[in-house]
């Protein structure tokens, strides 16, 4: 079955690049869903059943590691895959997301190809 | 570190991290010209400028500057669509842009300094104006031509006990602001 995908980041830029992307991956991904905060996004984890998650770090209102934080302390979320798609690449953030519990992490600038390697160990 | 060998991180890494970012979300080669330092903040534009912010051990400011057809050009390579006019989109993606050089700037003088932060980035679309940052610190200016344009990336870091003077920005004209 088709995983929908909830893709945010606080860019529409960078939102509308991973669509692209995903699509391009041939993966079995169903819908793609948008938030542009940890807020929008806890929303849209609400409201639907999302199946993997791509968030940015830095973002206003509700950063990724906090977007993170509660999704893994919510039964219902916290094994939904979450890949960080960032450019937070230090040490400090990606250890704090990895303890969090994060599936993965891409640094921006990112090609399609690492985002499809990443993603083909999870979906 | 010294401010000298700040400078010198700042300009290699700037470097590089426009050239990854053009080569790989823009696909399209970049020709950097030569670093130059300027002792004055004051900045007259009409065009694209987006800003980012960074605070830590160390504390300063990296702007992306370039005219608005060059603004569009740049949109238009990194999410395959044609802009004529900056709207909405176009000013996103400067934002970004600004974001992956600069982003890619922190976390490398993070390794030298300790943990620093980011901010979002401000992005300023104008047909006249001025942007002054307080004081009399240093800028770095490296001069980048790609897509067929001018881009101008300018970064200002100092340590932190000097960072009053730069809280205050100061922006004067014509504007249209995105945060």
């Amino acid at each position: 079955m088709p995983l929908d995908v909830l893709v945010v980041d606080d860019s529409a830029a960078i939102r509308k690049i991973l669509q692209r992307v995903l699509v391009q991956t041939e993966l079995p991904l169903g819908t793609i869903l948008e938030a542009g905060d940890g807020l929008e996004a806890i929303e849209r984890l609400k409201a639907n059943n999302i199946g993997l998650v791509l968030s940015d770090i830095n973002m206003p209102n509700m950063d990724g590691i906090e977007l993170l934080s509660q999704m893994r302390q919510n039964p219902q979320w916290k094994s939904i895959p979450v890949v960080m798609i960032t450019t937070e690449g230090s040490q400090q953030k990606v250890l704090e997301a990895v303890d969090l519990g994060a599936s993965g992490y891409v640094r921006k600038p990112f090609t399609a190809d690492q985002i499809k390697e990443k993603l083909s160990g999870i979906v | 570190m010294t401010r000298e060998e700040m400078d010198l991180l700042v300009d290699r890494v700037v470097r590089s991290a426009i050239e990854n970012v053009c080569g790989t979300m823009l696909g399209c080669p970049v020709e950097i010209g030569e670093t130059t330092q300027i002792g004055y903040p004051l900045q007259e534009s009409d065009g694209v400028v987006a800003l980012i912010g960074m605070a830590g051990p160390w504390v300063g400011m990296g702007a992306l500057t370039c005219k608005p057809d060059l603004a569009c050009r740049l949109a238009g390579a990194f999410l395959l669509t044609e802009y004529e006019t900056v709207n909405e989109e176009v000013l996103d993606a400067v934002a970004e842009l600004a974001n992956m050089v600069i982003g890619n700037l922190k976390v490398t003088i993070e390794e030298e300094v300790g943990e620093m932060g980011l901010s979002t980035p401000t992005t300023i679309f104008g047909a006249s104006f001025c942007t002054k940052i307080g004081g009399s610190q240093e800028w770095t200016l490296i001069p980048v031509k790609v897509c067929d344009g001018d881009l101008l990336i300018q970064v200002c870091i100092v340590p932190n006990e000097r960072s009053r003077s730069l809280q205050r920005v100061e922006m004067a004209g014509h504007m249209v602001t995105r945060i």
